[in-house]
């Protein structure tokens, strides 16, 4: 028989797609981000590579500060969002789909907005702070916004439900014949989780970590709304330059730095951390 | 077995579940126990509560009333993982991220047993399984039946004293089901353990079991060895579910003595014990092999019934026919192929129809 050739024909609208949306932008922020020149004289391609020597050494702080923040938040969320997966998955019954619907419910307002109205709550003389103070519950200058803390509570805020869905999705996977075979085999309640369900669950944790840390390092509303001078994170730079300074190669290069090292971190993550790995070592 | 404590007891268990709003009774009290090293099977048609009554015994389900004793304990409250007992799944569930070697070595690394005696334990039970060299591989790695016998495996390992296997060998095609009854009832005689099996297969069950409980609707009908069971059925139930069988309603025409006379026709002439009321209406029973077609009245102390072929099918070991009687039944009829394959009867011929006594009970 022929095979049949309908799939790549069908999938060649996306694979196009990607290419016009995605390849070619790309490849021309590549070729801004070795140009000089400013907006009024106009940009030359000159393959300065010092454009990305400069960058880094100018924003390395903010660039470390960005991984810094994105870590931490991801493993907040992690610790956070774990158990509502968990829970979901094996204690949802018949309203698992409620529960998903009520986790996503925040995405239907805007992602902006959602942050600014976490900045009315965190204010000074907010809602919360305002009332505690007034009973007395909190010192006077207590605050909260223009903190770390509140960036990157603000990070997990925003991105939980991205931890939770592919972790929920991995967890709902696994067979409770399995866990209650676990049982059966004189496993206690924690050994049948750290050696059953944990490890089945993995590849979703994987997929929440890459799906959290990436847009929360790289992400500029947070810092911006929740975040005060010293919060300043690699989003708000990249976001400055171009659209304030309107220094392109510099906001390009940084783009492109910080694509680099979020790879770099996703590679090395995936070999010392690959579900594989820590599957087999778990089952020992 | 009657004086030793039993392996497994049940008394009065029910359980119940409540679905939608509404409670179901899964489960509507069975008693049974069943010796230590006995070959034990639950026989039963889908959804009649096999499952369950295995998993009181296992501990995945409390019972609503009743009590579970294993070895003369109450374990009514005790977790799965505090009974020495073991389950083989209907699915295997075997742990889809450990190799072979990783999933029967699991229960006696729970239990704190020795490197050196796992290694040795886990070696000698891949072996009586037939599995020695594919310890490395993972599960989806391996066939139905392998995949089988690491569920096996990982069970036995633990020398529980008492082993659970719901439906093992429904996944597989008949042939290597038939392999995997007879590596079974090895492997049980070998390790001398309680085996508690569940299936809706009757031939299975027939071959392999010391006794049988079989059972239906939350209840168990009959429970007796194999031989009793396809003998002397106790119910209209366990006579249709056991091998095939005719099912016969006749009136009681006289009482002589022990036996009574039950009538289909009128040229019909049953003999059965039991029945002690003349004109009382009896159902009966009688197996397909039990019965002698002839073309011409038969002489004795026989049951005789006329009828006349319906239908003749050559069947290779034997012949079978359908028989209409005068009311109506049919009744099938097994002749064996022993000498000559020719038939007695065509569709159409009208039949005598005999067998002993003994053969038929009235239900
Ligand atoms: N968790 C449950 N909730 C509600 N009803 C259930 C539950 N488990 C089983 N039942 C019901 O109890 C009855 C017995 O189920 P069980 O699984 O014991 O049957 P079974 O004899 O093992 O059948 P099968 O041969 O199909 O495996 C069925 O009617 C089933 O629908
Ligand atoms: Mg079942």
């Amino acid at each position: 028989m022929k095979r049949s050739r309908a799939p790549y024909w069908l999938a060649l609208p996306g694979w196009l797609w990607l290419a016009i949306f995605l390849v070619v932008p790309i490849a021309a922020m590549a070729s801004v981000s070795l140009t000089t020149g400013n907006l009024i004289d106009g940009f030359a391609q000159t393959l300065s590579v010092s454009n990305y020597s400069d960058a880094i050494a100018k924003y390395s702080t903010q660039l470390v500060r960005s991984l810094v923040y994105g870590g931490v938040a991801t493993l907040l969320m992690l610790i956070l969002g774990y158990p509502v997966a968990y829970w979901i998955a094996f204690k949802g019954g018949h309203r698992k789909s409620m529960f998903l619907f009520l986790l996503l419910l925040p995405f239907f307002v805007s992602f902006v907005l959602r942050t600014i109205s976490w900045g009315f709550l965190l204010a000074d003389d907010g809602i919360l702070f305002g009332t505690l103070k007034g009973w007395g519950l909190l010192p006077e200058d207590f605050h909260v916004l223009a903190t770390t803390v509140a960036v990157i509570g603000g990070l997990v805020y925003n991105f939980l439900p991205f931890m939770i869905l592919p972790i929920y999705v991995a967890l709902e996977r696994v067979d409770p014949r399995v866990i209650e075979a676990a049982y059966d085999l004189y496993a206690s309640r924690f050994d049948a989780f750290r050696r059953v369900v944990l490890p089945l669950s993995l590849p979703g944790v994987f997929a929440g970590v890459l799906m959290t840390f990436v847009p929360a390092s790289a992400d500029p509303v947070n810092a911006a709304v929740l975040g005060g001078t010293g919060n300043t994170m690699i989003g708000n730079i990249i976001q400055t330059e171009y659209l304030v300074n309107s220094n392109y190669p510099t906001a390009s290069a940084l783009s492109f730095t910080l694509m680099a090292v979020l790879l770099v971190g996703i590679f090395i993550y995936a070999r010392a951390l690959g579900t594989e790995n820590v599957m087999e070592a778990a089952a020992r | 077995m009657s004086e030793a404590i039993p392996a497994i007891e049940l008394d009065g268990v029910v359980k119940e579940y409540l679905s939608h709003g509404e409670t179901v009774q899964a489960v509507k009290g069975v008693s049974l126990a069943i010796g230590e090293g006995e070959f034990f099977s639950l026989l039963g048609p889908s959804g009649c509560g096999k499952t369950t009554t295995m998993r009181m015994v296992a501990g995945f389900e409390e019972p609503t009333k009743g009590v579970v004793r294993l070895h003369g304990q109450d374990v009514t409250d005790v977790p799965p993982n505090k009974r020495d007992v073991n389950m083989v799944f209907q699915s295997y569930a075997l742990f889809p991220h450990m190799s072979v070697w990783e999933n029967v070595a699991f229960g006696l690394r729970r239990r704190r047993v020795p490197d050196a005696e796992v290694k040795q334990r886990v070696g000698e039970i891949l072996e009586i399984v037939d599995l020695t060299g594919r310890e490395k591989r993972r599960p989806r790695e391996m066939s139905g039946g392998q995949q089988q016998r690491v569920a096996l495996a990982r069970a036995l390992v633990n020398r529980p004293r008492a082993l659970l296997l719901d439906e093992p060998l429904g996944a597989l095609d008949l042939k290597l089901r038939q392999a995997m009854q007879i590596e079974l009832k090895r492997i049980q005689r070998e390790v001398g353990i309680t085996f508690v099996y569940v299936t809706h297969d009757q031939s299975e069950a027939l071959t392999m079991s010391d006794r049988i409980a079989v059972m239906n609707d939350g209840l168990v009908e009959q429970l007796a060895t194999p031989r009793e069971i396809y003998e002397k059925p106790a119910s209209k139930f366990v006579a249709g579910f056991i091998g095939t069988s005719n099912l016969l309603t006749g009136t009681v025409a006289s009482v002589e003595g022990a036996g009574a006379v039950v009538r289909l026709g009128a040229e019909d002439r049953i003999l059965v014990s039991g029945p002690s009321t003349a004109g009382e209406t009896v159902d009966l029973t009688v197996r397909p092999e039990k019965i002698t077609i002839s073309t011409e009245q038969p002489e004795g102390d026989l049951s005789v019934v006329r009828g006349t072929v319906n239908e003749v099918v050559y069947l290779g070991t034997y012949n079978s026919y359908a028989v209409g009687l005068a009311d109506g039944a049919e009744i099938m009829v097994f002749q064996q192929n022993a000498n000559d394959s020719s038939v007695t009867a065509e569709r159409g011929d009208t039949v005598w129809l005999s067998w002993q006594p003994q053969h038929s009970y009235a239900l």
